[in-house]
């Protein structure tokens, strides 16, 4: 099946999105530095194409799973800035309550089943998610994003093993920005890329051009309407780069500053910027328009954060560990 | 005596073992070039090179199982698990095979590993990375569990954890690792199950470990404003569990406040007030009492964060509420 074709209007979307990403995650590091939000913090940036080219090609009735590093999925699935800033400065007007954070972020209502700390803890679930679909007998599918790191994990060789097994509508989206924390691939992975593992699976694996988006919205596409045809699961490996440390304070000394510079210059915002120029569909001054708005958002989700939002009472610590519970004094009782 | 960091002492320890003995490895994910997440392995890859510092994929399951079967064949790893969190996808390894491989097989081998983690709240990083399960392994013949909060207890009880024979949890403190204390150059080992009176007192007997017997002292001190003299012992290794210098100190003081950073349900600590109460009934003149964490997944906000776990103020209040019963 050809990969349906993007009209203008969904193509500077996505830019926007990607925009969007990018500005949040510099004021990220920017409130970080300022020590004005508290906990970790691993930033998208370099990796923009991915989230948003894959969240592209699905709709609302489909699910992702996200991981640590997990804002550029949340923002991709249609996020308001405002409330994700809010979550990751812990405000009671967050995502999740401020209760997660960073790493737990996660829009449910828009279908994503959330961000984890875990590494690869989430494969699993994305592939209870497709279960659920299938014995539903529903055409919807699950995005399933997850590092290179977190492909020698066990979660990721036994999901992947029992999609393949039962055809689940599953899509693995490994993000391989070539390294694990510290380690690279080469030093991490008995195979030289993610995608080769497939064939153990049962299922097409394909090497995809993480910094271009509309390369990872065609295969993403194509991936998942086998998925909604019944054929089962496949792994796309995007070969991407985060251009920053993975978390602050990341010296990054495990890499070069040729190779940082060597991915910088095929920066994913830019090759489109780019794309779209050549193509017509934009004009400089429609891309410092479209700049202009996005920091204008994002200046706004800042001050929503630190400003209009409230701490958390802790009176409401032990609120939603149970469902219809109550810790008493006592004990844990069922509510009346 | 010089002044160093807790992640020093830590450095020194596992350097000084793997001089001694070049059975001792070092392996875990980002222990070699990053030297480690919070930075307890810095320079030993420099040192000694990729053969006895070895970065993992992220493979907490191999990690340990690896770590026994070499350590059954005759080396001495060091393993790390970035965070006590991350035990988890190791826990078959650890509950079923380093545990019990020595007692299923008749006493005819041995598990001679250390198991490096660390855990705590305080840095706001949520439930994923700021769990004390501590707990889980006291219930869990087959493996000592260490738990140090001082640079000089980190030291010396890690050295005696890697040339001990059994299989050693480590469990180290997040917020503890730019902490300094002072620490004698040269050798010394500490013995696991020997608890420490870190403040002498007579009123009331607090018992802790880790980061919380460090918060323990302050609120002794907060209480000694107030008149009451509380004495505070750091248990120092959960298993061995030095009972009799908890008994020893009740004896004394009448009074017993336990203080945990683990779950308040079926807190390790639990454990020395049962004992207590078996052995030591007669001392009590009130009943035992802890401050532990609230029984919820730690929250990333700091408001609900701080307040999930014990603070100052809260085991002070335990104090002074175990001698108003
Ligand atoms: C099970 C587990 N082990 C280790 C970690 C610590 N850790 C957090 S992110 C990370 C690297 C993950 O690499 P990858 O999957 O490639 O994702 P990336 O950070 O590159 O996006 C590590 C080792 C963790 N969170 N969970
Ligand atoms: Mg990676």
């Amino acid at each position: 099946m050809a990969p349906k074709i993007l009209a203008r209007n969904d193509k500077l979307r996505l830019l926007k999105q990607m925009l969007q990403i990018r500005a949040f995650e510099d004021k990220v590091f920017e409130l970080l530095a300022r020590d004005l939000l508290k906990g970790a913090s691993h930033a998208y940036v370099g990796e923009e194409a991915i989230a948003v080219g894959a969240c592209a090609a699905i709709g609302l009735e489909d699910y992702i799973t996200s991981t640590h590093r997990g804002h550029g999925h949340c923002l991709a699935r249609g996020a308001d800035l405002k409330l994700m800033m809010a979550e990751l400065c812990g405000k009671a007007t967050g995502y999740c309550r401020g209760r997660g954070g960073s790493m737990h972020i996660a829009d449910v209502k828009a279908g994503n089943l959330g961000a984890t700390g875990i590494v690869g803890s989430n494969i699993p679930v994305a592939t209870g998610a497709g279960l659920a679909l299938q014995m539903k007998k529903k055409k919807s599918v699950c995005l399933c994003f997850f590092g290179d790191g977190a492909a020698n994990t066990g979660a990721f060789h036994e999901s992947l093993n029992l999609a393949g097994l039962w055809k689940l509508p599953v899509v693995y989206i490994c993000e391989n920005n070539l390294y694990g924390m510290s380690v690279s691939v080469e030093r991490a992975l008995a195979v030289k890329n993610v995608a080769d593992r497939a064939s153990a699976y049962n299922m097409p694996g394909k090497i995809v051009d993480g910094m271009k988006v509309l390369e990872v919205y065609e295969a993403v596409s194509e991936a998942v309407e086998r998925a909604r045809r019944g054929e089962g699961p496949t792994l796309l490996e995007c070969k991407a780069y985060r251009f920053r440390g993975h978390s602050r304070g990341d010296s990054r000394k495990y890499r070069t500053r040729e190779e940082e510079e060597h991915w910088r210059a095929r920066d994913p915002i830019e090759q489109f910027k780019k794309h779209l120029l050549e193509e017509g569909a934009l004009t400089e001054e429609e891309f410092s328009a479209l700049e202009k708005e996005v920091g204008e958002e994002t200046s706004a989700a800042e001050r929503f954060a630190l400003q209009e939002s409230p701490d958390p009472s802790p009176d409401d610590l032990y609120d939603d560990v149970y469902v219809d519970y109550e810790q008493g004094n006592t004990r844990l009782r069922r509510k009346s | 005596m010089p002044e160093i960091f807790y992640w020093e002492a830590i450095r020194d320890a596992l350097r000084e073992e793997m001089l001694r003995d070049e059975r001792v490895f070092v392996m875990g994910e980002d222990v070699a070039i990053y030297g480690g997440a919070y930075g307890a392995t810095r320079g030993l890859y420099e040192e000694f090179g990729e053969e006895r510092v070895k970065d993992t994929p992220i493979s907490e399951a191999a990690i340990i199982g690896a770590a026994a079967g070499a350590a059954m064949c005759g080396l001495r790893p060091v393993a790390e698990i970035m965070y006590i969190d991350f035990i988890t996808l190791g826990m078959d390894q650890l509950v079923n095979i380093v545990a019990k491989n020595r007692y299923m097989f008749g006493g005819k081998t041995t598990v001679p590993m250390v198991i490096r983690t660390q855990g705590g709240a305080g840095r706001g990083i949520a439930a994923h990375h700021s769990q004390s399960l501590e707990t889980w392994f006291v219930h869990l013949p087959g493996v000592l569990i260490a738990t140090p909060a001082t640079p000089y207890d980190a030291k010396g009880l890690l050295k005696t954890a890697i040339r001990d024979d059994n299989p050693v949890l480590f469990i180290e403190h997040k917020m503890l690792y730019r902490t300094t204390g002072e620490v004698p150059e040269g050798d010394y080992a500490l013995p696991l199950g020997q608890a420490k009176v870190t403040r002498p007192g007579s009123d009331v007997t607090v018992v802790s470990y880790s980061r919380m017997a460090n918060r323990s002292l302050e609120a002794a001190e907060v209480v000694a404003a107030e008149g009451i003299d509380a004495e505070v012992i750091d248990l120092r290794s959960l298993r061995p569990l030095d009972i009799e210098s908890v008994l020893e100190s009740v004896k004394k003081t009448g009074h017993l406040v336990l203080v945990s950073e683990g779950y308040k349900n079926a807190n390790a600590l639990c454990e020395v007030a049962f004992r207590v109460n078996e052995f030591g009934f007669d001392y009590l003149d009130g009943p035992m009492l802890r401050v532990c964490a609230a029984d919820v997944p730690v929250p990333m906000s700091p408001v609900l964060e701080e307040a999930a776990v014990p603070s100052v103020e809260s085991i002070a209040g335990g104090i002074r509420q175990a001698l108003a019963d």
